[in-house]
């Protein structure tokens, strides 16, 4: 059965290969002149201001969170499709309670904000 | 040795290197990575069990999702620049230390006392049990039950994220 | 058995195709765009301009590599290999073609035919938000790290809405292989209808095809380069190559993306009522690889015009409709599919 995967692994393996030697690329054939001016922060021209390593909004946690938890249900959701018609009329009632008890966290999320971009 | 072998072999070494290479980085972010790349060496490890779906869904959910939050965690944090950590010999290490050695004791007396388990499935049927195909058809006839608990513990999850971060949203 | 070196060939030609594909289309793109705004666009090297991408590729090659010293050296090393990695790799499920006749051998035009198929290509795509965010974060600049952030988000959230919208299309075909999908399609619905799941699932079709403007970061969803706001988002602060390679993935992953809707939706390789025509195994298998391409054109076209097109969202706007919309609507898609499979089965 793994031999089925050899080819992805193959091209995985070109992938990175591809990209290692391409991002190295410049370090052999581009010039290296680096001065105090070139290689600081770019900021429109301005004098930077600090740094970025700045804590930034939690909405951006709150997704990340969000996501996971529906990605699972999605993932549930791959073994039933294929096997939909074989598990017929019973097949749709379970997922039916099953989208249903999430959708009740779904309409909570929604319900206190955490949806909101303003 | 053959071909499968070998690729056991080589992915069960980077499993051991890329995880030994997570606690030993001193930058997160370098931690978080080399962790995305054990995992993809355990997704290769489960395709050489058969277990193809599982492979898939570990790269999908762990490296794929659990691992973004991680990453968000990591920068929001803050702990860009490396620092040392370090803070020398305490007796919480030394303790740790000393649960560790009896953990690895104990694998190592299972490894070498305890006798192979039986095959409990013919080989021909291992092929198949880890398709998305039996997967689907075992999950909501036989285990039907414990499928349906799992959306009450999302909801959990659900409401548990809310109320972790509400008081930052309002 | 087939032996291994046709499936290297295989993966040779597919990436090589793909690589020479991108570069062109970043070609079409500008010419195209200077056609919508009524400029010229580049025409001077070479015929129409055409050679414009060697020029450009040995610019970008000789240029000077810029790593700001408040950088983190090795993660702004790594972000644009994870970003073109990711980008190559995910082609090698996908179906081309039927099977052809080749030194001797039944060879299937797909590199991997394996039993998760579309999976393989959503778990890979999950792996593109670590090259925007880690090239936001590494950079230690301010538009960076918000072109990182916003993109990542964006991504993720358009990634739900992406795999809902494809349970339908699994739902009809009973399969993940992408080969048995388009399989699947060859039938014909009322007679004549071609049973592309563009008509059985046009709603799945909608939502996925949003979900990849979204994914591919293309307009109206290029939030994480808006420029007036973040000059060049998460690579403003690359240059050279590596530069090269961030634009590059993102057209490589524009072909994907219009190869997996038209493997999905618009029947793959299938060329509608050719059965009858007669023609030679060979013949039509090279024409059902050129039919392929044909489609997979047609989607990057609308792909380009879109983006010269429409303008750009707001960031709210762009999260309430990933969130709100496609996401409600997505799910009603799969239970409404799952109604009407049982209705017409009994």
């Amino acid at each position: 059965m793994i031999e089925q995967y050899y080819p992805i692994f193959v091209m995985i393996a070109g992938g990175v290969v591809f990209g290692v030697l391409m991002g190295k690329v410049n370090e052999f054939l581009g010039p290296s002149r680096p001065t105090e001016e070139k290689s600081s922060t770019y900021e429109s021209g301005m004098e930077p201001i600090k740094t970025a390593r700045e804590r930034f909004s939690i909405k951006f946690y709150m997704v990340a969170m969000l996501f996971i938890i529906f990605d699972i249900e999605v993932v549930f959701l791959y073994p039933w499709a294929v096997s939909y018609k074989q598990l017929g009329i019973q097949g749709f009632v379970t997922m039916f309670v099953f989208i249903a008890v999430l959708l009740v966290g779904y309409i909570y999320v929604w319900r206190k904000g955490a949806l909101e971009w303003d | 040795m053959t071909l499968e072998s070998v690729i056991f072999s080589v992915l069960a070494a980077s499993a051991v290197g890329s995880a030994l290479l997570v606690v030993t980085r001193r930058n997160p972010v370098m931690s978080a990575l080399y962790l995305i790349v054990n995992f993809f060496c355990l997704a290769g490890l489960y395709l050489t069990l058969h277990a193809q779906f599982i492979a898939i869904i570990q790269i999908l959910v762990y490296a794929g999702a659990i691992m973004v939050l991680f990453v968000f965690v990591i920068m929001l944090l803050n702990l860009g620049d490396e620092r040392k950590l370090s803070d020398g010999v305490s007796w919480k290490k030394i303790v740790a230390a000393g649960f560790c050695a009896a953990l690895l004791m104990e694998f190592v007396y299972i490894l070498i006392y305890s006798e192979p388990s039986p095959a409990v499935m013919s080989a021909s049927m291992a092929t198949e049990i880890g398709t998305v195909e039996y997967i689907g058809s075992q999950l909501f006839t036989k285990f039907l039950f414990p499928f349906e608990i799992t959306s009450l513990i999302l909801t959990a999850a659900i409401v548990g994220a809310i109320v972790l971060a509400k008081r930052k949203l309002d | 058995m087939i032996p291994f070196w046709i499936i290297l060939l295989k993966i040779v030609v597919v990436l090589g195709v793909l690589m020479t594909a991108a570069a062109l289309v970043t070609f079409l793109e500008r010419r195209i765009s200077a056609f919508i705004q009524n400029r010229i666009g580049p025409n001077r090297v070479g015929p129409q301009g055409l050679f414009q991408i060697m020029a450009d590729l040995v610019k970008l090659v000789m240029k000077e590599d810029i790593v700001p010293t408040a950088a983190n050296k090795t993660v702004h090393d790594i972000a644009p290999m994870i970003s073109i990695s990711i980008a190559l790799c995910t082609f090698a499920v996908i179906p081309f073609g039927n099977t052809i006749e080749l030194f001797g051998y039944q060879v299937k035009l797909i590199i991997a035919d394996v039993n998760i198929g579309i999976l393989f290509i959503l778990a890979m795509t999950s792996m593109g938000v670590y090259g925007v965010s880690l090239a936001g974060w590494s950079s230690n600049n301010k538009y960076s790290l918000l072109g990182g952030l916003r993109s990542s988000a964006q991504l993720i959230s358009y990634e739900l809405a992406m795999g809902l919208s494809i349970i339908g299309v699994l739902m009809v075909a009973e399969s993940l292989r992408l080969d048995q999908i388009v399989m699947h399609q060859t039938r014909y619905l009322v007679g004549w209808l071609p049973a592309w799941n563009l008509f059985v699932q046009p709603l799945g079709f909608v939502i996925f095809f949003v979900a990849a403007f979204a994914e591919t970061n293309r307009l109206p969803f290029d939030l994480p380069e808006a420029e007036p706001e973040l000059v060049g988002g998460y690579h403003t602060e690359y240059s050279g190559m590596k530069f090269g390679l961030f634009m590059f993935a993102e057209y490589a992953n524009m072909i994907t993306s219009s190869a997996l809707i038209t493997t999905l939706f618009l029947g793959g390789w299938h060329i509608p009522f050719s059965e009858n025509w007669g023609v030679s195994p060979l013949v039509m298998s090279l024409l059902q690889v050129l039919a392929f391409c044909v489609k997979v054109s047609i989607v990057v076209f609308f792909f380009i015009m879109v983006r010269w097109t429409i303008p750009r969202f707001r960031y709210d706007q762009l999260m309430n409709l990933g969130w709100k919309v496609l996401l409600p609507l997505s799910i009603a898609n799969v239970l409404g599919t799952g109604l009407a499979i049982l209705l017409i089965s009994s």
